[in-house]
């Protein structure tokens, strides 16, 4: 058996995975884990990832979750190039930097912006108060702001001239809220540019490939979520986006 | 006055894992950061602490920073395994915390202490049983998926993922709610934590902490509460 990487390509980190993956030409096995319909709740998956989250990877009795984790761990098993997390200290220390202050910044307000705009009419089975989304996207604006001042600055990538983790883990992120109809590289011709250079970098058809379903997630109805998944989100959800 | 930016403050849990780290390794140069947030602003456009300048090169985020010291330093294996599954488990568990230990445990802090300290007033019961059943959520996660029947995260010794958890949690202690006493595993690990980084260095780092009720009797600029309370609130939200 071999690496296998747990994956639903909704999931801005398993897109990450996979692009990585695939444009490293890394053997894995693709185990779809379909969000919209619970699979990630399962008694099977909890024996993969007990925090029952994609994406997992399990690789012979070894079991990984966190995709910070399973991209280093790849990296370091598979020999990829430097660049993808450069051996130079400095620079390298540039991408941690970045993979860790992403967590709750960029990857917090697009997660947020993206559950709201889409998720929470669903569940509510209201329509989006304005101020509502007002707020979120004032929120993620204030991140893009500082990540176009803090990390990347004038430079072509968030460490220097090369891609890396860094801005594959960036960029999978940002196409989250896009998918939700917040086209923010409209007004922001450095990140439009930058997002070319990366695409580019994986290979723009796998970029594509990657983010077919996400691209069309404005589309979801209610009647596509598992209702066992619906009573979890009304639950947790809800809290999350500051309703009660 | 009090080293503050918007959201950290000088005795944040990340300082002190720099601190006990810094310690813990024999370095020749000395390894200073900022005490006020100016300073710190210089150092890091983020304009958060802890923040890192060695020479020309700055750096903020203490997961990026404690990662360059290992690095930099060589600290002995452990803190940071060269063995590429006990590796990928502290970056797991480094990854993790974010938003799971993190996004709850500083709230105990904020909402028992410095949010009334800016506001003059305390805050409603239910918020804070609110943070303290989402940390309570990480907890149960923490001892199933992370330390489960090990001595520590990755085995038999300490790594950078035991650190950056324990300072995190003590954060609710220091301001009596103490989530050690109901979870006798949590508080051997606890113990072996200090044990393996020197409880007297462990002490001297969290006296700020353990004493942070200390805070509510000292007098803060109007000016600043003013512009800070409303951001406090926010930040809650």
């Amino acid at each position: 058996m071999g690496l296998e990487l747990y994956l639903d390509l909704l999931s801005q980190p398993c897109r990450a995975l996979y692009i990585f993956a695939k444009c490293n030409n890394i053997p894995f096995e693709f185990k779809h884990v379909e969000l919209m319909k619970g699979q990630h709740r399962t008694e099977d998956f909890r024996k993969v990832n007990v925090l029952m989250k994609v994406p997992a990877l399990r690789d012979g009795s070894f079991t990984l979750a966190e995709s910070i984790a399973i991209l280093l761990y790849l990296t370091r098993k598979f020999k990829t190039p430097d660049h993808w997390y450069p051996s130079d200290l400095q620079k390298r220390a540039k991408v941690d930097e970045y993979l860790s202050w992403q967590h709750v910044n960029i990857r917090g307000k697009g997660s947020k912006l993206f559950l709201t705009k889409v998720l929470l009419p669903l569940i509510t089975g209201q329509p989006l108060p304005p101020e509502k989304l007002e707020g979120v996207t004032e929120e993620l604006n204030v991140v893009l702001e500082q990540f176009e001042e803090k990390f990347l600055q004038n430079k072509p990538f968030i460490a220097g001239s090369e891609v890396s983790l860094a801005d594959l883990v960036a960029l999978v992120e940002l196409m989250q809220p896009v998918g939700a109809g917040y086209n923010l590289f409209e007004e922001r011709p450095k990140l439009a540019e930058w997002r070319s250079r990366v695409e580019e970098a994986v290979g723009k058809k796998l970029f594509q490939e990657a983010h077919e379903g996400i691209l069309k997630a404005k589309n979801l109805t209610a009647d596509k979520i598992a209702p066992e998944l619906m009573e979890h989100f009304k639950h947790h959800l809800l809290k999350q986006t500051g309703q009660n | 006055v009090l080293p503050w930016d918007e959201t950290d403050v000088h005795s944040h849990p990340c300082s002190k894992k720099v601190f006990v780290l810094r310690k813990t390794c024999p370095t020749e140069q000395k390894l200073e950061w900022p005490s006020n947030s100016e300073g710190a602003a210089k150092v890091s456009l983020l304009k958060k602490v802890p923040a890192l300048k060695d020479g020309d090169f700055t750096l903020a985020e203490c997961t990026a920073i404690l990662l360059y010291l290992t690095r930099k330093y060589n600290t002995p294996d452990h803190w940071y395994p060269s063995d590429i599954q006990k590796r990928a488990q502290v970056d797991e568990y480094l990854s993790w915390h974010h938003a799971n230990i993190r996004a709850n445990a500083p709230k105990t802090m904020w909402i028992k202490v410095l949010i009334p300290l800016f506001t003059g007033q305390p805050l409603p019961a239910e918020k804070l049983q609110e943070v303290m059943e989402g940390l309570s959520t990480s907890l149960k996660q923490f001892e199933e998926r992370f330390l489960q029947d090990k001595a520590f995260i990755i085995g038999s010794e300490i790594s950078l993922a035991d650190l950056v958890a324990i300072v995190e949690l003590m954060q609710p202690v220091g301001v009596g709610c103490d989530i050690f006493e109901d979870r006798p595993r949590l508080m051997e690990w606890r113990r072996r934590v200090e044990e393996a980084v020197g409880k007297e260095l462990f002490f001297q780092a969290h006296e700020m902490i353990l004493n942070i009720k200390e805070l509510s009797n000292i007098q803060i600029d109007p000016q600043l509460k003013e512009h800070l309370a409303p951001v406090l609130m926010k930040m809650l939200k």
